[in-house]
């Protein structure tokens, strides 16, 4: 029994380890408080000895046992459903929305980390039981370093270029460079706007960026980073200072415009170039093509 | 701010004969007089004032 003990000790540290290593990363998506960090922290050390034990069990043998799997996926969309009531009841009183498209990124996160945290303690365990404790100590820095890298999503940045953009006002419709975002009726708010505003714009690099651009869940996220690592002036009765993106419909770039605490453009382009590409906004058009072309030859 | 739905809750206008119609209207004698107007119901609203170009301001909740 004693060897199986250290089989399920390897994969609960491995899994564990990892969950503290993805809890870390993911700081940008989570104002993180420390029940937060508790509850899933623990979830993770459940998830990993799930993984864990699964080995001794096909190894006893308990086939059976392993059904028990099941039940822990069911527990993990718990997880996601957790998160997603957390982050909705919260944004409510927010006065700059993450949006709904953000939000359940992250659940899905969330769930999808618990696991890849059940994946790295049931292959440490593996590894462990056929290949001794040094194995498992090597194959659980691989899995976690892999699995790191897999949950690590693109960003903004890779896709578009961000550049310094000017707020003028045409009327009274505030500009970014060429792209009209918002009619602003008070003159007073128009002076502050544009001695306090910042604008930059967003280029996506190709089609697949100018799709991702176009998702408006995606663009409120960049506003809402931006906000969240600039600060922002608005308050529930200065409607004018919400941070707003929007889009030229010609050329697919985007324009933001936000009225921060801390007037850094340089922060700014790295706040947008380090938003997160949401799930749900994905797409890769480009890749599409050759099946469409399938498709018309087809019609024609 | 975007996606929801938004609602005129006042009018401000210099004059008469461009505005009718459901919301509260207010009228203004001058230029000044419309802006701090507006701007009040803005502060007490908790709403954000567009300008029409015609001498109207509406307020509208986003």
């Amino acid at each position: 029994m004693p060897e199986y003990l250290i089989v399920i000790a390897a994969g609960i540290l491995a899994g564990t380890v990892s969950r503290l290593i993805l809890l870390r990363s993911d700081y940008r998506q989570y104002p993180g408080y420390p029940h937060g960090y508790l509850s899933h922290l623990l979830l993770g050390f459940i998830a990993a000895a799930l993984g864990a034990v699964a080995v001794p069990a096909v190894m006893v043998p308990e086939y059976t046992a392993v059904t028990f799997l099941a039940l822990a996926a069911t527990q993990f969309r718990e997880i996601r459903d957790m998160e997603r009531r957390t982050l909705e009841s919260l944004e409510r009183t927010e006065l700059i929305k993450r949006g709904l498209d953000y939000i359940e990124g992250i659940a899905r996160t969330f769930e999808a980390r618990n696991y890849l945290v059940m994946a790295t303690a049931f292959i440490t365990s593996l590894a462990t039981q056929f290949g001794g404790l040094p194995a498992g100590g090597v194959v659980a820095v691989i899995t976690i370093l892999l699995s790191r890298y897999l949950m690590s999503g693109d960003i903004i940045g890779n896709i578009c270029d961000v550049a310094p953009a000017r707020l003028s006002f045409d009327g009274p419709t505030l500009m970014v460079d060429e792209i009209g975002l918002i009619n602003v009726g008070l003159k007073n708010m128009r002076e502050e706007i544009l001695k306090n505003g910042l604008a930059v714009k967003i280029k996506p690099k190709d089609g697949n960026a100018r799709s991702i651009i176009h998702d408006m869940g995606q663009r409120k996220a960049i506003a809402f980073t931006a906000a969240v690592i600039l600060g922002t002036k608005k308050d529930v009765d200065i409607p004018e200072y919400t941070p707003l993106v929007r889009k030229n419909s010609d050329t697919g770039e985007a324009g933001l415009y936000i009225m921060p605490v801390e007037r850094d453009m340089e922060q700014l382009i790295a706040a947008v170039k380090l938003t997160p590409v949401l799930e749900s906004a994905s797409s890769k058009p480009l890749l599409a093509g050759s099946s469409t072309r399938k498709a018309k030859e087809k019609v024609e | 701010m975007q996606g929801e739905i938004s609602n005129i809750l006042a009018v401000v206008s210099l004059n008469q004969e461009v505005v009718s119609g459901g919301a509260p209207i207010f009228f203004a004698r001058n230029e000044g007089e419309l802006e701090k107007v507006a701007g009040y119901l803005s502060k007490i609203l908790d709403a954000m004032v567009h300008d029409l170009g015609n001498g109207c301001y509406i307020l509208v909740r986003h």
